[in-house]
């Protein structure tokens, strides 16, 4: 057994990973219509906005992004370490696992089961099944850290283990919760419902505390470490300087915790503390770009490889990405900035920005590198079409972020302006109506991503179909040596 | 904002370990070579088996490096 590697479960989440993608993009779509057409889902409860949002976000982020992850890094560590994956049988638990708390989330939000707590809507039964999961992962990770047979951790390793450890910690301190049935509930719902230990800006404290290194450590930090591997690996070139990634852990690690309050600013917390989050976020900036222009660089002397190669163009489109939403975060954690972006559509054109431009889109650059070598292939079905993918999510994303740039801008604008009697210029209902061609173009922009993705979908069942599982039995020792 | 009398520490403490993380990557020698890992992962011929021999070495050497130092 000790002789290949677990491709198994890497390929188990690699392909899973196009499926939520596609199913979290659609929903996204979905609600993107339902905000110029009301009543396009025909007033169902199960369908209406407040329920597909969360399934949406929890969708693309957990699901999508989330089996990303434990494809990419159960690959990478199994690689980099030389070592098997400590277990064979955790890998598969961890495997079924997932797609139960997915499948779970999506039919509680469906039903309108939620805690109400942004990316922490799932409900106790189902934050206890994470909490399992999540504790095996890093069992198996750190496990086949502890048997590798190199001396050195790459760098990319270190990336997912910190994403490993904090998203167990945030887990656990933010989804605190006493559930109903300890109070004597009898109700279905009240089987399911919980409340936070927390109340008040107590609880808004320590929701954005969370919320704000989820956004850190799962989708930045765990994704650099997917651009670590996949982007040296696709340009055939070390990372420009092995030295620099390691300072981008390091001070990613020291600085991103601080910076939660930027989500409060001009809040009831306290003005102590909305500053140093601002302060943090500022300081965030360095490693950022540190980080993203090392990515960057790795293709200096190679440039040349982005005109032939729509792998490289997604990796090295989703860098320039990164680097635009971590200079945008900062921006917007200054107090001033944030007076006219907060609660505007500004912020999800940033969240977009990071999450399709950055997430999506190293996502599937890894995926390309990556299914063809689970498949025993030397590259994807079609190379045109990865080429086709790339150019319509590119724009997608373009138009998508845009828009809402402007309707954001728009926005804030509006519900500031007073006239000379200090009254309001413009009622709520002004600028919701002013919304709608921004929505419409967002709308545009977001089922071109989509549409991507089903391209995806066919490259990747035509080069599955064409190909064979690598590693579905072990290869006896003896034939190697 | 009582909160912060938990939020704090915690992250206090985290912050501590990777501090002490950061310690013993030092002392074993984790940032002893700071190029030849970026070329490592191309050297792999990304063959499904794991390669027996030559990696071992490797590693014994490392260490016999660690305990010179």
């Amino acid at each position: 057994m000790e002789a290949t590697y677990n491709y198994k479960v890497v390929r188990q989440f690699a392909i899973m990973t196009v499926v939520w993608g596609i199913v979290g993009m659609l929903v996204g779509v979905l609600i993107a219509a339902q905000l110029i057409w009301p009543d396009i889902t025909l007033q169902l409860p199960w369908l209406s906005y407040g329920r597909l949002r969360p399934l949406h976000t929890n969708a693309v982020i957990f699901a999508f992004g989330g089996c990303g992850l434990f494809a990419t890094s159960l690959y990478i560590v199994q690689r980099t370490c030389q070592a098997r994956l400590l277990s064979d049988g955790l890998a598969a638990f961890i495997f079924w696992g997932w797609q139960l708390v997915i499948l779970s989330a999506a039919v509680s939000f469906i039903f309108g089961v939620t805690t109400g707590k942004e990316y922490a809507e799932l409900e106790w039964p189902i934050d206890l099944l994470i909490t399992v999961i999540w504790v095996s992962y890093a069992v198996l990770f750190f496990g086949t850290i502890m048997k590798r047979k190199t001396q050195h951790i790459y760098v990319a390793n270190w990336f997912f283990g910190a994403y490993i450890l904090t998203i167990a910690v945030l887990h656990l301190v933010n989804s605190a919760e006493l559930p109903w049935i300890l109070g004597g509930s009898t109700s279905l719902v009240g089987m399911f419902k919980s409340y936070p230990v927390y109340a008040g800006v107590q609880d808004a404290m320590v929701q954005w505390w969370y919320g704000h290194n989820a956004v850190g450590f799962f989708l930045t930090t765990a994704f650099l470490g997917m651009m670590y591997y996949f982007v040296p690996k696709q340009a055939g070139r070390p990372i420009f300087s092995y030295r620099l990634s390691v300072v981008h852990f390091w001070a990613l690690n020291f600085i991103y915790m601080w910076a939660g309050p930027h989500h409060l600013l001009n809040t009831a917390l306290p003005d102590w503390a909305q500053s140093l989050g601002m302060v943090f976020s500022l300081m965030l900036i360095a490693p950022s770009w540190g980080g993203m222009m090392n990515g960057i660089m790795t293709l200096s002397g190679a440039w040349h490889k982005l005109r032939t190669d729509p792998i490289l163009k997604f990796l090295i489109t989703s860098l320039s990405f990164y680097g635009m939403s971590t200079f945008e975060g900062p921006m917007m954690s200054v107090k001033t900035v944030n007076a006219l972006s907060h609660y505007t559509e500004w912020n999800i054109a940033h969240v977009h920005s990071g999450s399709l431009g950055w997430v999506a889109m190293i996502t599937i650059g890894s995926l390309y590198y990556l299914i063809p070598r689970l498949f025993g292939r030397e590259e994807m079905y079609s190379t045109r079409l990865i080429n086709v993918h790339f150019w319509w999510s590119t724009i997608g994303v373009v138009l998508y972020i845009a828009a809402m740039w402007v309707a954001g801008v728009a926005q804030g604008l509006m519900w500031r302006a007073t006239n000379a009697d200090g009254t309001l210029t413009y009622s709520f209902a002004q600028s919701v109506n002013a919304m709608y061609p921004f929505y419409t173009i967002r709308l545009v922009g977001g089922t071109m991503f989509f549409l991507g993705m089903l391209i995806m979908a066919f490259n990747v069942w035509k080069t599955i179909a064409a190909g064979k599982a690598v590693n579905d039995a072990a290869i006896p020792q003896a034939v190697h040596a | 904002m009582d909160i912060l009398y938990l939020l704090i520490p915690v992250s206090v403490v985290l912050v501590g370990l990777i501090a002490l993380v950061l310690l013993w990557a030092v002392k074993h020698g984790q940032f002893e070579d700071m190029e030849g890992p970026a070329y490592r992962i191309l050297l792999d011929d990304d063959s499904p088996v794991i390669p027996s021999q030559d990696s071992k070495s490797e590693k014994t050497d490392a260490k016999t490096n660690d305990l010179s130092i």
